[in-house]
C-alpha cells in the first residue's frame, strides 16, 4: 500500500518548510520533495522604492546574512550609477566592501561549524537531542565553545565598523562606501583586546579546520558515504581562476570538472540561467538554460566553489586546498558532508584575507564613491555563505526600482537538496514502516549541510520540532511523531 | 526693550520675554519640552500637539502659547508623557512608518520621541492609509506615507518669489503633502537639502545621496531627544 511521510515544520528556515517521502507498495521511497512554503515577496514590494533604499530594504530578507544581500545589491546600483562592476570602485570603496563581506563569511561559517554543525561531530549524530546541541558543546568542550563565540564576535565587530551595526548596516551606498577605517578601529581588530585579535583568528580557523580533518579520519565511511551524488557546480571566479568571494566572472564545471560555463561576465546572467516553477513549492528551480531542466542543476556553496576554483589566493588556505583536492584526485568533490570540509577552509581563507586587509593602507583613504552615467539597471552578484546570489534590478526614469529579481543562493541549492533528501531517504527509509529518529536526524543532517538557512538546519538548542505523518494510499494515518 | 516675566515649569523658577513662546522660553531656560511641527521664529502651527503641556491648569499647545508674568506651566508630569506617548503612538499608526529602510532613521524626529517615550507597540489600531509617491521632480523624492502634516515644509521652502514649493492637499481623511512640480523643478541642492534637515521625518528625501551618512554620526546615534536645545528647535 502506497504511503507518504510528511516532516513538518522543517525547523528553523527563515520560514516555513516541510519534506515528504511517498513510499510505494513495497514500503520503498518512490519520491521525496523539500517544500519551501514561505514566500516573502520582496521582489514586488521593492517595487516602487527609490533606488538607493534597495541595500538597506532587501537586506532585511535575513538576519544571518544580510551582509550578502547588502553588497549584492549595492554592486547591481553600482552599474545603475555608472560605476561600473567590481574595480570600478575606489580602492577605499572596493576594499572597505570586501573587508565587511570576508567578515561576514569569517562569522557566518564560524557560526555554521560551532553553534550548528559541531554538535554533531563532537556528541556523535546519534546522541540524545537533550545534548547534542550548542549548550551541549558548552558544557563538555568548553574551549572549542568560547572559539565559536568570540570567532563569531571578531567577524561582527568587522560588520560593524564597515557597515555602521553588526546586523542590517548601511556601509555600502550606490557608487562606494559611507564610511572608511579609521586607525584606531584598524587596530582594534588587529590588536584586540585578549583574544579577539586576528592572529589568534587565523589560529583557530585553522584548528577549526584541523580539528574537522581529524574526525574525518575517523569517520570516514560516514562522512563519504552519507549523501553522494554527481552534479554540476557554479559559483564567481576570480579572471585568473582564484577563489575570490566578492567579485568575478561565473563559472560553472560538470562533475567531471569540464566548464560548462567559461567564466562569462555576471550582467548577462540571464542568457545561461532560468527558473523552473513547480507548483508544490514557492522556491524556484534554477537550472543553466543550454544544459535544460533535467541536467542544468547545480550546486552553489563551499564545495561549489573549491569545485570552481583554480586556487586559493592566500598561503594557508591553499594548502589546504591542494589536500582537499587531492582526495578526489583533483576532480569535482560530490561529497554532501565535506561541505563542512570545505567551510572550515573558506574559514581559514577569510581570515587571512582579513589580515591582508587590515594592513592595507587603502582603508584609512577618503575617497569613498565613484559615480558616471547613471544606468537603467545592474546586476550584482556575490559568493555569500551559502553560495551564489543574484540581484538584479530596473528603475525607471524617476529613480524608483520597476524590476527587481533575487536569486538566492538557498534557491540555487534547492534541486541539489532535493537530491540529498531523496538520497539520505532512499537510504534510510527504504523497506521501513516505521519512522525512527535517525530517519529523522537524516534528513535534516543533509539540508544542514547545504544551509542553515533552511535550518533543520539548525538544531542550535537540540531541538527539532518535526511533525511526520505516515499516510496510506487512503489517506489514513499510520503512523504520527511530533517532538 | 521686551519686558522681562518670571514663571515656572514644574516648579522651577525661569524667565523670559513677555508674549516669547513657552517652547522657546523653556528652552531658553533649559527645559525641553518636545516639538514636531515647531521651528522658533516661524509662525506657529500648532499642528502636531506633542508639545501639550498644562499651563495655569489649562491643556495648551506649548508651541502656541505665550509666557506672561507668574504663568505656571506643568511639563514632566506622569499624565503629560503618557498624552504625549499616545500622540506619537497615533501619528505612527496614521501613515505608514517603516523605519528600518528609513534613511532618516537616526535623524528622525518622530522615531526619536517613540524611543523617548519608549513606544513599545501602538495602543491603535493601525490606518494603513495608502498614499502615492511622487518620484518625478529631479532633487526631491516625495515620501508622503511618512508625512506627519507638520507644515513646515510648506512654511519655510519658498522660492525666490516667495512661493511655497510643498502644499496641502485635500481634507481630513485625505489629506496629503504635495510638491508643485514647476517650482521644484528649479529647486537648488542647498534648498533641496534644507527641505530634507527641516522635515522632522523621511517625508522628503534627497535624490542619489541616500546612506551617505554612516551609522554612528547621526542626530540621534548617541543622545537622545532633547539633549542638546542649543539646536533643538532648528
Amino acid at each position: 500500500m502506497a504511503q507518504k511521510v510528511t516532516i513538518e515544520p522543517v525547523t528553523r528556515v527563515e520560514g516555513h518548510g516541510k519534506v515528504t517521502i511517498h513510499l510505494d507498495d513495497n514500503m520503498n521511497v518512490a519520491q521525496t520533495r523539500l517544500h519551501i512554503v514561505e514566500f516573502r515577496g520582496f521582489e514586488r514590494f521593492v517595487q516602487g522604492r527609490p533606488y538607493w533604499e534597495a541595500p538597506v530594504l532587501v537586506q532585511r530578507l535575513c538576519g544571518i546574512c544580510p551582509v550578502s544581500h547588502h553588497l549584492a545589491a549595492a554592486k547591481a546600483l553600482d552599474v545603475i550609477v555608472g560605476a561600473g562592476t567590481g574595480h570600478g570602485l575606489t580602492p577605499t570603496g572596493e576594499k572597505m566592501r570586501r573587508l565587511m563581506h570576508y567578515g561576514q563569511m569569517f562569522q557566518s561559517h564560524a557560526l555554521h561549524f560551532f553553534h550548528l554543525s559541531s554538535p554533531d561531530f563532537l556528541l556523535g549524530y546519534d546522541a540524545d537531542p537533550a545534548i547534542r546541541n550548542v549548550i551541549g558543546v558548552a558544557i563538555n568542550f568548553p574551549e572549542l565553545a568560547t572559539q565559536g563565540v568570540l570567532m563569531r564576535k571578531y567577524g561582527q565587530e568587522i560588520i560593524a565598523l564597515t557597515a555602521g551595526k553588526k546586523i542590517h548596516g548601511t556601509g555600502a551606498i550606490p557608487g562606494g562606501i559611507n564610511k572608511n577605517l579609521t586607525i584606531a578601529e584598524r587596530d582594534s581588530l588587529l590588536h584586540g583586546a585578549g583574544p579577539l585579535n586576528i592572529d589568534q583568528m587565523v589560529a583557530w580557523a585553522d584548528g577549526a579546520l584541523q580539528f574537522f580533518k581529524g574526525y574525518y579520519m575517523k569517520n570516514r565511511e560516514f562522512v563519504d558515504n552519507f549523501a553522494y551524488f554527481p552534479s554540476n557546480h557554479l559559483s564567481l571566479v576570480r579572471k585568473d581562476g582564484a577563489l575570490d568571494l566578492y567579485h568575478g566572472v561565473l563559472r560553472a564545471v560538470d562533475t567531471n570538472g569540464n566548464k560548462i560555463l567559461n567564466d562569462v561576465d555576471y550582467q548577462d546572467y540571464f542568457n545561461y540561467i532560468e527558473e523552473d516553477v513547480k507548483s508544490w513549492s514557492y522556491m524556484k528551480f534554477p537550472y543553466l538554460k543550454h544544459l535544460g531542466k533535467e541536467k542544468g542543476w547545480y550546486r552553489v556553496g563551499p564545495l561549489a566553489r573549491l569545485n570552481t576554483a583554480d586556487f586559493i589566493p592566500t598561503p594557508m588556505a591553499q594548502k589546504e586546498f591542494e589536500i582537499f583536492k587531492a582526495h578526489t584526485n583533483g576532480k569535482p568533490n560530490n561529497y554532501c558532508l565535506h561541505t563542512h570540509w570545505a567551510r572550515l577552509i573558506e574559514l581559514l581563507h577569510s581570515a587571512e584575507v582579513i589580515k591582508d586587509l587590515l594592513n592595507d593602507p587603502d582603508l584609512q583613504k577618503d575617497d569613498l564613491v565613484v559615480k558616471g552615467t547613471k544606468q537603467k539597471e545592474g546586476v550584482g552578484l556575490i559568493e555569500a555563505p551559502r553560495g551564489t546570489l543574484f540581484h538584479h534590478y530596473r528603475i525607471n526614469d524617476n529613480d524608483q526600482i520597476e524590476m527587481a529579481n533575487l536569486i538566492v543562493s538557498t534557491t540555487n541549492n534547492n534541486e541539489p537538496m532535493n537530491q540529498s533528501v531523496n538520497f539520505v531517504a532512499k537510504k534510510m527509509m527504504n523497506g521501513q514502516a516505521q519512522i525512527t529518529e535517525p530517519m529523522k536526524n537524516a534528513v535534516e543532517i543533509a539540508i544542514r549541510a547545504y544551509d542553515p538557512c533552511l535550518s533543520c538546519a539548525t538544531h542550535a538548542l537540540g531541538k527539532m520540532p518535526l511533525d511526520i505523518k505516515l499516510y496510506n494510499a487512503t489517506g489514513e494515518i499510520l503512523d504520527h511523531f511530533k517532538s | 526693550m521686551s519686558e522681562i516675566v518670571k514663571f515656572t515649569i514644574d516648579g522651577k523658577e525661569c524667565q523670559g520675554k513677555k508674549g516669547q513662546l513657552i517652547v522657546d522660553a523653556a528652552a531658553d531656560n533649559g527645559v525641553y519640552i518636545p516639538v514636531l511641527c515647531h521651528m522658533r521664529d516661524l509662525i506657529p502651527a500648532g499642528s502636531c500637539r506633542i508639545c501639550t503641556t498644562k499651563v495655569n491648569g489649562r491643556y495648551m499647545a506649548a508651541c502656541t502659547t505665550p509666557v506672561d508674568e507668574g504663568t505656571v506651566v506643568e511639563n514632566d508630569t506622569p499624565e503629560l508623557l503618557d498624552i504625549r506617548k499616545a500622540i506619537v503612538e497615533m501619528l505612527f499608526v496614521e501613515g505608514n512608518h517603516f523605519c528600518p529602510s528609513c534613511e532618516k532613521s537616526g535623524n528622525c524626529d518622530l522615531q526619536a520621541l517613540g524611543y523617548k517615550y519608549q513606544m513599545m507597540a501602538p495602543r491603535f489600531p493601525y490606518a494603513f492609509e495608502r498614499r502615492e509617491l511622487e518620484a518625478s521632480t529631479p532633487k526631491i523624492f516625495l515620501e508622503k506615507n511618512r508625512c506627519i502634516f507638520c507644515k513646515r515644509c510648506v512654511r519655510v521652502i519658498k522660492d525666490d518669489q516667495g512661493r511655497s514649493v510643498f502644499a496641502f492637499k485635500g481634507r481630513g481623511k485625505t489629506l496629503q503633502i504635495n510638491i508643485d512640480k514647476k517650482l521644484a523643478a528649479n529647486l537648488s541642492d542647498e534648498m533641496a537639502k534644507k527641505a530634507m534637515d527641516i522635515c522632522p521625518v523621511g517625508a522628503i528625501l534627497r535624490k542619489e545621496v541616500g546612506f551617505v551618512e554612516p551609522i554612528g554620526t547621526k542626530k540621534y546615534d548617541h543622545k537622545p531627544i532633547g539633549s542638546d536645545l542649543k539646536n533643538i528647535y532648528q
